[in-house]
């Protein structure tokens, strides 16, 4: 039973590697699909940025709604803009735009793919000449990549928005005050980790949404199993990658 | 029939000798988690012949004909299409292989984002062929399946036997090498059923392209056989009576192996029991 799940564990990771490796190099060589890679990142961005700019500013109000005791503890309420800024740059605004882009994205992909897996219209774009994994998998790992990247933005955005809402309203701190302080404590280190982290999440959800669905079998079953299975992953994936560049980035930038 | 493969070569001959088949399977065996789906198969598609394969539901028809398009890997055996060993292509240089043939899905496999337009323009519009080039070849392709009205609808305002109509179109309007049709007829009613084999057949008397056609229908193959096309009167038309289309021939599957590879005359005096039994 676990030599068998071990087994076929590995097995999945092997295929998942090939498979992932084609469509990158997909990239290298003509034809590239540009129309189809902004179709997609149109879906992604313009699909998720009210949810994400919602989401931002409601996480910047709370940080900065919970961080007042605790910073009043230390006598610190001055670096509220600080609290806020670097929370939100290098750990909530990517992950949880990650998160909710894999609960939005990484699902339709796996669903989307997994129909057509299951109608059999990927072997019959084969069967055309058509290489599905350069027309349906690298145009949607191209193109969120690219916009996540510039919806984490949205979201830091509107958190540092919602975060200065409430220590204006409620805490009675400058809103000039806030916002330099925020951006002074950022350095570079910050900044590339508040961007290099959505560049990877977004690898993982749209690598594994579209994963999930190629291998689809099993009618619309299996599409909703692989959809539920790409949704889980990813979410799980996004998180572990998030320790490891934190992890990585300590260790470059003490 | 069964001692026939041990007779049969380890490969596909180099298509140098003759004139090559346009299909080759030798030795072929596949399988997926379980035992194997198709084992030991060997047969030919000859130039201009149509085969059409009979069997049981589930036997492998469909996966045969993936094989022959590369869309599976055998787990062991030797698959030649119009002259290129498939089993030992990379995944990338068996796209422009496949571009040379068409295949019909069993529930058409249309793209349901695509009009209909575009879906039978696929391939000519990856191929970059201009616009005004590409309606006109579209609605000569619809006006061959008799749809041309369909033009700007989306598979999802068609009816069954419609959708399968667009995906012939689709599949014939590059003058393929090779047309593999899976189940064209399946789960359509008796009347659709008809106008799809006389669709196969115009495109057979018309064309003369090779082609494999599944079915679980004997009416269907039957009708295949003593039919022919005539495009002075534009639908098809009985052969004289005792006349059968010589290059119409069957294979029959049965529990993974090849039981029946032969004219119609031989499948009707078989002494194969099992063959019988499917006829019946
Ligand atoms: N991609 C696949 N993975 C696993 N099993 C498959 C796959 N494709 C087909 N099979 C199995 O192979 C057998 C033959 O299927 P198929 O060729 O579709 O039969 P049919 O003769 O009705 O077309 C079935 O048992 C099916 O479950
Ligand atoms: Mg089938």
């Amino acid at each position: 039973m676990i030599e068998s799940t071990l087994k076929s564990v590995v097995w999945s990771v092997q295929e998942y590697t090939i498979y992932t490796w084609r469509a990158v190099l997909c990239l290298f060589s003509p034809p590239v699909y540009w129309t189809d890679t902004l179709v997609q990142a149109d879906t992604i961005g313009a699909g998720s940025a009210l949810i994400v700019a919602l989401t931002g500013f409601f996480l910047g109000a709370v940080l900065a709604l919970e961080s007042d005791s605790l910073l009043a503890g230390f006598g610190a309420t001055g670096y509220m803009g600080r609290f806020v800024g670097m929370t939100l740059l290098i750990e909530l605004g990517p992950v949880l735009t990650g998160i909710i882009v894999a609960g939005r994205n990484a699902s339709t992909m796996a669903s989307e793919l997994g129909s057509m897996v299951v109608t059999e219209q990927v072997d019959a774009m084969s069967s055309l000449g058509v290489d599905p994994v350069r027309k349906l998998v690298t145009p949607r790992l191209v193109a969120t990549m690219v916009t996540l990247p510039l919806l984490t933005l949205v979201a830091d955005a509107f958190g540092l928005v919602g975060g200065g809402w409430i220590s204006i309203v409620r805490l009675n701190i400058p809103w000039h005050k806030y916002l330099t302080d925020a951006y002074a404590t950022a350095g570079w280190p910050d900044v590339i980790e508040g961007l290099i982290k959505p560049v990877v999440f977004a690898f993982i959800l749209a690598s594994d949404g579209c994963f999930y669905g190629m291998r689809t079998t099993g009618g619309a079953e299996g599409v909703s199993r692989s959809t539920i299975q790409a949704v889980v992953t990813s979410s799980v994936l996004i998180l572990f990658a998030d320790f490891l560049i934190s992890r990585i980035m300590i260790q470059l930038f003490p | 029939m069964s001692d026939a493969s041990f007779l049969s070569p380890a490969r596909c001959p180099e298509p140098s000798d003759g004139t090559p088949p346009v299909v080759c399977f030798s030795n072929v065996y596949i399988s997926f988690l379980g035992p194997a789906v198709l084992a030991d198969l060997s047969f030919t598609v000859a130039p201009q012949e149509t085969r059409i394969l009979l069997g049981p539901a589930g036997v492998g028809k469909s996966v045969l004909l993936k094989l022959a398009m590369g869309l599976l890997r055998p787990s062991h055996g030797s698959i030649r299409l119009l002259g290129n060993e498939v089993t030992a292509m990379t995944e990338e240089e068996l796209f422009p292989l496949r571009a040379r043939t068409g295949m019909v899905f069993q529930e058409s496999a249309l793209f349901d984002s695509l009009s209909v337009r575009d879906n039978v323009a696929y391939q000519l519009i990856q191929a970059r062929v201009p616009d005004e080039e590409i309606d006109q070849r579209v609605r000569e392709a619809l006006r061959f399946v008799e749809l041309e009205r369909t033009f700007d609808m989306f598979p999802g305002d068609l009816s069954g036997g419609m959708k399968r109509r667009v995906a012939i179109a689709r599949a014939l309007i590059r003058q393929p090498e090779l047309i593999l049709y899976d189940s064209p007829t399946g789960g359509l009613d008796p009347v659709t059923s008809t106008t799809i084999i006389e669709l196969v057949m115009k495109q057979r008397d018309v064309y003369r392209t090779p082609s494999i056609m599944v079915t679980h229908r004997v009416q269907d193959a039957f009708m295949l056989c003593t039919h022919r096309f005539d495009t002075g009167v534009g639908h098809m038309v009985p052969l004289p009576k005792g006349e059968t289309d010589p290059n119409t021939t069957f294979l029959m599957l049965d529990q993974g192996r090849m039981i029946f590879d032969g004219s119609l005359h031989e499948l009707l005096h078989t002494e194969d029991p099992f063959v019988r039994e499917f006829l019946e």
